[in-house]
């Protein structure tokens, strides 16, 4: 047979299975994946792990060793009574506090409240945004009401929510969740428009698939690339904001050791003892750089306009 | 006169490592000579956008070329420096692109950009230069050109914007034009005029002209001479008149075969043939704007009264903004129409509800035009198959049975329903797509496009597919297309609109040899290559 003819076809013949990368697999390659979630994941550990890593009660009181330098040793004694020698590797503040312990837990806070923002987030976002992008009379007014939630400045709202229910965890993450709410909606707005009008939603929809199947089925998988990308962003901002709320005095109650909290109380002493301010805000930049660069290297592995895929010959 | 502007030479182009094959190009040469225009002809994958990009020395960073030259006037281009590049490109060679709109600066006059091309290049003053942009303007045969000198590209049709960037290439006289698909995006009455332009003024200044097709109408309205490319390989290389007429390589007769005659092949079916779907007075007004806004209405389709008849494949041609695809969508139920109602099987099935979309969505399917995005990326071609029968509630394992067998229909291998669509080809996706119509067993198969984004030799196997298919399933199918070859070769009948408006309907012979109205006419008359005979070389 002529070899033109057999290359024709070729078009007829099944492929063999796709070779390239998997999307896991090419994340495992993006350099800005591996840092930062390698930073990440390190963090979260040292958090969640803090009771094993040789820290003592963050909120402990102790008179006696006030304001002591980063690796300055003393004596700690427990409510009980009970002394040890103990090594104050980031100093103590002018209550006699552990930094050390203080910041590992702190990091607790802070990663929950990251975390969880960015989940509520998301969840109410995609709920109005896909409602908003599919029912066209709902998408005017729904809208404007976001515009309007934009338009209301996140710390104002916190000092009102605080002042309404009591400062606490749940008080903070409301306040950061509704802000970041409309961001979320209309990103997915968007993306379920341009969707919407795709060949293949229009294919599904000739043979007969129910809306909320069409939605769920069809246009919510191709949404999530972008919606995890806006997520990490969203947790490192949240992350920040925690830290500026407790700073200010309207986040959590200042007996909560949180990286905010932290540094408000050290800002007082700054120039004398700057470490009271500086490592907490080095875990906390060290975080949001993390967070934010494995959302950079979410964003260019799964979003085919950074990387290119074999979606098309 | 017949000196070699441009030679290529054994040129050989590396692919990245992990692409499909090895050498974009491998040992190609040929030459284009003072006043000749050259084809460069080639499927999808073949390699001539990448010849055209090495000699303007434009190829991407991840492609170089590893041997071989490319002289223009002797010198050679591989070897020169990118200072020298870019004073050569403009003076000496110059290019067209297949869409005019993303070539151009949309935030610049057509004047101005023209006229920055002469104030690069040239010391002239710029009201020398004014002149000269003006007259090249008139040139090319655009109307009133201290308008157009003045107006920004999106304010000019496509035809007027590629008139611009022929102007544009031009201006300086250079010695090689490269035409990289220049006529593609153009509808076929616009597409004659601007291949008529080329020409023209290719003879007037004895410019050398690489042009880049994959249509051989257009070969065989221009050529002087015709290289066929196949996977970065030369394959033929010779006179238009003898590549056309005597191919020598069995790729180059396959390829002429596949182009589809201007002749109509079917006959219509008998007058008393049952109707399957009529129209009345069908209409479509678009609203943009209101609320605060200015309001625009477009009428995208007026009065189009259609009937289909039970086993035919009804054919509506057009060119773009023919109101063809609203026609075919509205068929489908996909938009409510704003006027006149649609009959299917004697009742009336406009503004369905609930239950009765269904129904008439077992009965009615499309395939649409793109198959790279008319397959939802995150579902296996299984999934995507399976889900018109599951909607309508068949059960999980019989729809599988049935997606098997269409598997085979379609000549595809059922193993593929396991797999994602992006490991196919653009002929095997709208395999799978006309598989998926199939699935709810339909009566009446509307095909917008279907086959418009696919080669030549692809197009001939699923029209060929489309033909058996309807043959032993007794379908009825409307075929929506802007390719008159196309239409003549698998419709019965012919509706031809224009402006939203049915211009004329009859039997393919009828309106193919004895059209009656001037604008079936003129479309006959405008189609590439309209005299040649091809598929049977």
């Amino acid at each position: 047979m002529d070899p033109a003819l057999t290359e024709l076809d070729a078009e007829r013949a099944i492929p063999a299975p796709a070779v390239g990368p998997t999307a896991w697999r090419r994340l495992g390659k993006n350099w800005s994946v591996r840092i930062g979630g390698t930073v990440l994941a390190l963090l979260l550990l040292a958090s969640l792990a803090a009771p094993l890593l040789g820290t003592i009660d963050p909120s402990l009181i102790d008179p006696v060793n006030r304001d002591l330098l980063p690796g300055a040793t003393g004596e700690v004694m427990l409510l009980t009574g009970e002394t040890f020698p103990y090594k104050f590797w980031l100093g103590t503040d002018s209550y006699g506090r552990d930094i050390y312990s203080r910041v590992l837990y702190g990091g607790r806070v802070s990663l929950v409240v990251g975390v969880t923002v960015a989940l509520l987030s998301l969840f109410f976002g995609v709920l109005i945004g896909l409602a908003a992008g599919t029912i066209r009379w709902l998408d005017g007014v729904v809208m404007r009401v976001m515009d309007g939630l934009m338009a209301i400045p996140g710390i104002l709202l916190a000092i009102a929510l605080v002042a309404l229910w009591r400062a606490s965890i749940w008080t903070v993450i409301v306040a950061i969740t509704i802000p970041e709410i409309p961001r979320v909606v209309r990103l997915v707005r968007s993306l379920v428009l341009s969707i919407r009008e795709e060949p293949y939603v229009e294919a599904a929809r000739a043979l007969g698939t129910p809306t909320l199947a069409l939605m769920l089925r069809h246009i919510l998988p191709n949404t999530l690339a972008p919606l995890i990308v806006q997520g990490t962003y969203i947790c490192a901002s949240a992350i920040l904001v925690e830290a500026i709320l407790s700073f200010l005095g309207v986040g959590l109650p200042t007996d909560v050791p949180t990286w905010g909290n932290i540094m408000a109380e050290g800002r007082l002493q700054f120039q004398e003892f700057p470490h009271n301010v500086l490592f907490p805000g080095i875990f906390l930049a060290l975080t949001v750089l993390a967070v934010n660069m494995l959302g950079d290297g979410l964003r260019d592995t799964l979003d085919p306009r950074f990387a290119k895929r074999g979606d098309r010959p | 006169m017949n000196a070699p502007v441009l030679v290529i030479d054994a040129l050989t182009v590396k692919l990245p490592s992990g692409a499909d094959r090895e050498l974009a190009v491998r040992d190609v040469s040929f030459t284009v000579n003072a006043g000749e225009v050259r084809c460069l002809v080639g499927e999808s994958g073949s390699g001539k956008s990448i010849i055209a990009q090495t000699v303007m020395g434009l190829l991407p960073r991840n492609l170089r070329p590893t041997a071989g030259r490319v002289l223009l006037n002797g010198e050679d281009l591989l070897q020169t420096g990118a200072e020298r590049l870019r004073r050569l490109r403009g003076e000496k060679l110059a290019m067209i692109f297949q869409e005019p709109m993303t070539a151009l600066n949309p935030v610049m006059r057509c004047g101005a950009q023209i006229d920055e091309l002469l104030a690069q290049h040239t010391s002239m003053s710029s009201a020398q230069r004014r002149d000269r942009v003006l007259q090249m303007l008139e040139h090319v045969r655009l109307p009133d050109p201290p308008r157009i000198y003045s107006a920004y590209p999106h304010q000019l049709s496509g035809g007027q914007r590629q008139r611009i960037m022929i102007a544009m290439a031009l201006i300086l006289k250079p010695a090689l034009l490269i035409a990289d698909e220049p006529t593609t995006a153009l509808d076929v009455t616009t597409q004659a005029e601007i291949l008529k332009l080329i020409r023209e003024l290719q003879r007037e200044n004895g410019t050398a002209v690489l042009f880049i097709t994959h249509d051989f109408g257009v070969v065989a309205d221009i050529a002087d001479g015709v290289s066929v490319l196949r996977l970065g390989d030369l394959v033929e290389s010779g006179s238009a008149r003898e590549v056309l007429g005597n191919p020598q390589h069995a790729y180059t007769r396959i390829l002429l075969q596949a182009v589809p005659e201007l002749v109509s092949r079917k006959p219509a079916l008998p007058g008393d043939t049952a109707c399957v779907m009529r129209t009345r007075a069908l209409s479509k007004v678009f609203v943009t704007g209101g609320w605060l806004g200015g309001r625009r209405e477009v009428v995208a389709a007026k009065d189009v009264d259609i009937e289909v008849k039970r086993g035919e494949t009804l054919g509506i041609v057009g060119e773009s903004g023919s109101g063809k695809s609203t026609l075919a969508r509205m068929l489908a139920q996909l938009i409510e129409p704003s006027g006149g109602e649609i009959e299917l099987e004697g009742s009336t099935v406009s503004a369905l509800r609930g239950a009765a979309v269904q129904a008439f969505r077992r009965k009615v399917q499309v395939v649409f035009q793109d198959p790279y995005r008319s397959l939802n990326p995150r579902r296996t071609v299984g999934a995507a198959i399976t889900e018109g029968p599951l909607n309508f509630g068949t059960a999980r394992n019989e729809a599988w049975q049935r997606a098997q067998e269409l598997m085979q229909l379609v000549r595809l291998s059922p193993q593929v329903l396991q797999r994602y669509p992006h490991e196919f080809s653009g002929g095997q996706r709208q395999r799978i797509c006309i598989a998926r119509a199939l699935a709810v067993q339909p009566e009446l198969l509307i095909a917008d496009e279907a086959v418009s984004a696919l080669d030549v030799s692809v197009q001939a196997q699923i029209l060929e597919l489309l033909d058996e298919i309807q043959q032993r399933l007794k379908l009825t199918i409307v075929f929506i297309t802007h390719d008159l070859r196309v239409a003549a070769q698998i419709c019965n009948r012919i509706v031809v609109m224009q402006h939203g408006r049915v211009v004329e309907q009859g039997p393919v012979v009828q309106v193919f040899e004895q059209p009656r109205e001037a604008y079936t006419q003129a479309l006959i008359e405008a189609a590439p290559g309209k005299g040649f005979r091809f598929g049977v070389a």
